[in-house]
């Protein structure tokens, strides 16, 4: 009989050290809500790179974009009850909560000055510059795709997604139409995939 | 609603971008859980994203993971997340200990209860004896029981009863004679027990003249429960008597010491 416990208590630990056994999206999203650590780890593994790249990218310093990636998953955690799917993604939500804590760092006071000088720089600066890349990412085929880029393209990706403009800010930023932002970033994009699922 | 417009149109990527106004995400919400081919394309185009900029990461910050947990506020439960795996060690080592301790009592129990067990088998084995002892007294008994009715029973015995004489008036016997096998039982219930050193004589007596004649002695009287004698008698007696002599008996007998005395009754 105990030996039979001790089998299930195995089995249960076993299914816990990998929720992808058994949570979907979804469910995933609502063991998070329900305030469930696996599926935070699990959500973290998901998005972690993903979020620490976003902010990254406008904070350019590690040890800074660091705290603030601690800073955004606690938020995640604290706040996931408030995520309603009716509104958007996840994803977007993770975004959105990424690039306003990191726009908020760099605004604040203990934020030095000349690392705001990089603000100009964008996505690309990076990943030109980059040498070690997580084995999830094909570099090789990323820089082609990136050199490939087209510099309206690499305006709209880096204000629209890492940067977070909306659309109507990226129509006045750039001097272009409502339509064409979207019509001209989904070309963009489709380029991106096409290396990305092959 | 064509859909592969709508999906070419663009506006999936900037949902997700989180570019659109709250409206318009709303309505893509909207669309995306209706059409399972709008999900698919707004699942591919995050993808595709989750990779630009995971690459843009400076390095890997999975090891964040532990810190962060660390700080995580705990709404609705009170348990530490390190309190679990101490609690398991501490729930393990109990039950080792438990299981210990049981074992120890149940060989204890065990042990007493073999002991318990061996105690009534001896007892149980000594009464056992003690019973076969008594079956084989009492087929004994019974065998000569059934010996002394077949006595009783058998049509050529004479009961003669003898009376009590001056000596003794309260004593009495009877002597069961089988003619046929010659043989005399005597049942000397009813005499005294001869004091020590003395013993009980049976005599056949012939009247004209009066012969006495010794047919044997009353051997081991205090041993012996039924008091019924068997002795051997060819005599052509007219009468039987008992006489108390010493030891080992007399040649004739002491006739101030009669006990008993019967005449057989004629044919």
């Amino acid at each position: 009989m105990p030996l039979f416990i001790f089998f299930r208590l195995y089995i249960y630990i076993l299914l816990l050290r990998k929720p992808h056994f058994f949570m979907q999206q979804d469910a995933l999203i609502l063991e998070l809500q329900n305030g469930n650590e696996r599926a935070f780890e699990r959500i973290y593994h998901l998005y972690s790179e993903s979020t620490y790249g976003i902010i990254y990218s406008i904070i350019r310093d590690e040890k800074i974009a660091e705290e603030v990636l601690q800073d955004v998953f606690l938020k995640i955690w604290d706040k996931a009850p408030s995520y309603n799917s009716d509104k958007g993604r996840f994803f977007t939500w993770i975004l959105n909560i990424a690039r306003n804590a990191s726009i908020d760092k760099i605004r604040s006071k203990d934020f030095k000055n000349d690392q705001q000088n990089l603000k100009t720089d964008n996505f690309v600066d990076i990943l030109e510059s980059k040498t070690n890349f997580s084995e999830a990412v094909d570099s090789i085929g990323l820089k082609k795709y990136i050199d490939a880029l087209k510099p309206v393209c690499k305006k709209l990706i880096d204000y629209l997604f890492f940067k977070g403009y909306t659309q109507k800010e990226t129509s006045e930023e750039l001097d272009m139409p409502l339509g064409t932002v979207k019509t001209r970033n989904r070309i963009c994009i489709d380029k991106l995939r096409a290396m990305v699922i092959k | 609603m064509d859909i592969q417009k709508y999906i070419s149109s663009g506006i999936l990527e900037l949902y997700v971008y989180g570019a659109l106004s709250e409206k318009e995400s709303r309505e893509v919400s909207r669309v995306l859980k209706k059409y399972p081919e709008v999900k698919t394309e707004v699942e591919e185009i995050e993808k595709a994203l989750l990779t630009l900029s995971a690459a843009t990461a400076p390095n890997n910050a999975e090891h964040l993971i532990a810190s962060i947990k660390e700080k995580l506020s705990k709404p609705t439960t009170t348990t530490a997340p390190v309190a679990t795996p101490v609690r398991t060690i501490n729930w393990i080592t109990y039950s080792g200990w438990a299981a210990s301790l049981l074992l120890l009592i149940g060989l204890f129990v065990f042990f007493n209860r073999t002991n318990e067990l061996r105690e009534d088998l001896q007892a149980a084995n000594a009464r056992n004896i003690q019973m076969e002892e008594q079956i084989a007294n009492a087929r004994e008994d019974a065998e000569k029981a059934e010996e002394l009715l077949a006595v009783i029973r058998n049509r050529n015995v004479q009961r003669i009863p003898l009376k009590g004489q001056q000596v003794a008036p309260e004593a009495f016997a009877s002597v069961y004679w089988n003619t046929e096998e010659n043989t005399a039982y005597i049942d000397a219930k009813d005499l005294p027990e001869p004091p020590r050193g003395k013993v009980y004589q049976v005599w056949s007596l012939t009247m004209q003249p009066l012969t006495p004649t010794s047919i044997g002695l009353l051997a081991d009287f205090e041993a012996d429960d039924n008091k019924v004698f068997s002795l051997e008698n060819q005599n052509q007696s007219e009468a039987f008597g008992i006489t108390l002599e010493p030891e080992g008996g007399s040649e004739t007998p002491t006739m101030d010491q009669l006990y008993v005395l019967g005449t057989v009754a004629a044919p």
